[in-house]
């Protein structure tokens, strides 16, 4: 009885320590991204229009904000009656008091939350990266194949390779080796850190990783790799779209910048894969005479005056006559006055770039971007702004 | 808050022509991604008004989709919330024939209520205001009803005000003019009344024995000598939409900022439903000058002067000027259009040459195709 046949465990507590001061107050998935939404609702969209309506989402570095944006699941469908979605903290127990330490063991508290709707598969999920995927192809490839856990992967430049989770697959996809982070890469076939398990065979393992003391209760580095070699059925799905682990401020810059770009495998606007957010009350934007716009995209509630190439603009920014946005990234209500100039930056909720002010370089090497960072509510006058 | 209130959605229905044809009047799309009926709901809301009822008559469709559950003007309560209140009445007499008639019809929704004041309003007034203080005015002044006016200048006989109020100073009302036009300045009704809900109920079933159904005429009008009505000045920006000219002047003047300042914020933020479009993608191409653009848009062509609702398309080499482009219009390539209002989702093609006149405005059906 009160069985779904698949559930989803969003994995959203991680710090995200390589965006600097873009998470200093809120944790990695609750940041803003591409004008309107934040990382989150990717992965939330793709289980909705995925079918899936049960959602635990595990938080626990700064979840306030977080927290408070999830609500009750509204934006996304997952208000639901049975099922929706929850916010699973680390909490008190009668002998221990523990946050969560490894993806394996985060899920492994949350046994409790499974098992209420004894599901046959489980998905575990990031809630920190930016792709559109209906995951209905992945279980029915998981399921045909009878896996016990079945990885999305695909493939990364080789230069890369040693960042990710590598993996061989035989010609009809069962996992041959996996590694976590090898030194030296075998594969460029990476694991996206999308998992389908079913979950008596998850759960099992994940009682065992439990009770092992040296494992770091890592779904990558110890359960993956133990249930591979005790011989279970591990499949890769090969993944061909857009995919992005948007965890340093470069990689945030440069996908905001792919939704520029209408070749770009991710489309906002494609009415299949639809991604939600919540929204806030505010008028249209708008534009002024004498205002200069090209490549750009650009949310409600803005008003618009100067010059803007080739930028991602949130809501409610004022962009005077007069100031110059290049390749940039504004988030929420930053305000950009006239005469100042903005390149190759991201600039913070509701930080003000005075007149005058230049903020990022002319200069931009595509193969080592750096990108400045303006600090949310962060006021920067002539004299402070760095070239 | 102890006040509930009433919206009437079709009162004025026939004013916008073919804007309105398909739809109620309080569903009048307005302001790049509102409708007409946002602004007294937000109002209201944003007054702590929690108990709403809103009157439909006819082609309501497009009205319930907008409205649903009442869920983003904060509405979808356990107890009170928004109520859809469609006609109602046995056989042949289902249809209202006015607004006495039609409150006749939601008497049950009235009397179930438990506000002790009760506001009434009609929609086709786009402003921010707020009701609180209105009510206690309203409160202290000692009325019986109250009718809030504003000041507005009458032209001439193609600008009849529905009503318009003279009152001493005091603030009494000593005179009630119904469809008056001669020109001057006067204190206008702005179609909304406040009083007691149990004042309220009394007059109608007063006025049901004597089988009446004009509100201004039979009552405002008609009983303003002997049950004690005041005036409520409003003092803000009102826009009223009461016909094809005003509704696109009224989209216009969103255009300065003072009036976005005050129509959109002043006293609250103006709530609407949700329809989670894109941002707006501007090509390097494109040209936009001195217009209000919502979400979901992509502009390739050059847009000047206009209201841009969600998910317009304006195409390469096209030229949009003094337009009101409602959702979804898609314009071809190298179309031109001057004062056009296009309705939704209409579609203009590749090359077309469509000008209107500043004092009459092309009308492009919904869902039309030129």
């Amino acid at each position: 009885m009160n069985k779904k046949k698949c559930i989803a465990m969003l994995l959203a507590g991680g710090q995200g320590s390589r965006l600097g001061t873009l998470t200093h107050n809120i944790a990695k998935p609750a940041v803003h991204f591409g004008g309107k939404y934040r990382i989150i609702d990717f992965t939330l969209s793709n289980c909705v229009n995925s079918g899936i309506d049960t959602v635990g989402v595990l938080t626990q570095y700064k979840p306030l904000q977080l927290n408070d944006y999830i609500g009750n699941g509204q934006p996304w469908g997952l208000d639901r009656k049975r099922g929706g979605v929850h916010i699973l903290q680390p909490y008190a127990k009668i002998k221990s008091k523990s946050w969560y330490e490894g993806t394996a063991n985060a899920i492994f508290q949350n046994i409790p939350f499974i098992e209420r709707y004894n599901p046959e598969h489980i998905l575990v999920l990031s809630g920190d990266h930016i792709y559109k995927m209906d995951y209905t192809k992945l279980l029915d490839f998981h399921e045909k194949n009878d896996a016990d856990c079945t990885i999305a992967a695909l493939h990364v430049p080789l230069s890369e390779a040693s960042r990710f989770g590598i993996l061989n697959a035989g010609p009809d996809g069962r996992i041959e080796t996996f590694e976590e982070k090898p030194k030296e890469p075998k594969s460029t076939k990476a694991s996206m850190g999308v998992y389908a398990f079913k979950w008596p065979t998850l759960r099992a393992y994940l009682e065992a990783d439990e009770k092992n003391e040296r494992s770091a209760h890592d779904f990558g580095k110890n359960v993956i790799p133990a249930m591979l070699s005790e011989g279970k059925r591990l499949y890769a799905w090969s993944f061909d779209g857009y995919w992005k682990d948007v965890g340093t401020t470069e990689s945030l810059w440069s996908a905001n910048m792919d939704l520029l770009d209408k070749s770009c495998k991710l489309q906002l606007d494609d009415d299949e894969l639809r991604i939600y957010t919540r929204n806030f009350d505010c008028p249209p934007t708008f534009i002024a005479e004498g205002a200069r716009l090209e490549n750009s995209i650009i949310t409600r509630g803005c008003s618009i005056g100067g010059s803007i190439i080739s930028s991602v603009i949130s809501s409610e920014c004022c962009i005077e006559s007069g100031a110059e946005v290049m390749h940039s990234v504004l988030l929420p209500g930053a305000k950009i006055k006239s005469g100042a100039r903005v390149q190759h930056a991201i600039i913070g909720e509701n930080a003000t770039i005075e007149a005058g002010a230049l903020i990022g370089s002319e200069s931009f090497d595509e193969k080592e971007p750096s990108i400045t960072v303006v600090p949310e509510n962060k006021r920067v006058t002539k004299s402070k702004s760095s070239a | 808050m102890h006040m509930m209130g009433i919206i009437f959605s079709n009162i004025f229905d026939e004013s916008l022509g073919e804007i309105s044809a398909q739809r109620t009047l309080a569903s009048v799309p307005f302001g790049g991604r509102y409708r007409l009926i946002d602004f007294v709901m937000s109002n209201m809301v944003n007054s702590g008004i929690t108990n709403v009822g809103v009157i439909t008559k006819q082609n309501y469709q497009s009205l319930m989709d907008h409205l649903g559950s009442g869920k983003e003007w904060d509405l979808d309560r356990k107890v009170d919330g928004l109520f859809i209140l469609p006609p109602f009445g046995v056989g042949q007499k289902s249809m209202y024939r006015g607004k006495i008639e039609a409150l006749l019809g939601v008497l049950r929704f009235l009397k179930r209520s438990n506000e002790e004041y009760v506001l009434l309003s009609d929609s086709n007034n786009v402003c921010n205001i707020d009701y609180r203080g209105l009510l206690k005015q309203h409160i202290k002044s000692g009325a019986e009803i109250s009718i809030i006016t504003c000041r507005e200048s009458i032209s001439g006989p193609d600008d009849a005000k529905d009503l318009v109020i003279r009152s001493n100073k005091s603030g009494e009302v000593v005179d009630v003019l119904v469809h008056y036009k001669n020109p001057g300045i006067a204190d206008c009704g702005m179609g909304m009344y406040m009083m007691k809900r149990r004042f309220l109920i009394e007059l109608l079933e007063e006025a049901h024995s004597y089988s009446l159904i004009d509100f201004e005429r039979e009552i405002i009008q008609a009983k303003h000598s002997y049950i004690k009505m005041g005036k409520l000045d409003f003092s803000g920006r009102v826009l009223r939409i009461d016909s094809v000219s005003r509704y696109f002047a009224a989209n216009m003047s969103l255009l300065k900022p003072e009036v976005r300042e005050e129509i959109f914020f002043k006293n609250g933020p103006i709530y609407t439903k949700i329809r989670d479009e894109v941002p707006t993608r501007y090509e390097a191409e494109s040209g936009v000058k001195n217009s209000l653009i919502a979400d979901g848009c992509v502009i390739e062509g050059e847009v000047e002067n206009s209201i841009l609702f969600r998910g317009v398309k304006v195409s390469k080499g096209a030229k949009i000027k003094n337009c009101v482009l409602m959702q979804e219009t898609t314009v071809g390539e190298c179309a031109e259009l001057e004062y056009v209002i296009a309705d939704k989702d209409a579609v203009i093609s590749q090359g077309r040459l469509l000008m209107g006149a500043p004092a009459h405005q092309i009308i492009i059906g919904k869902g039309k195709a030129v």
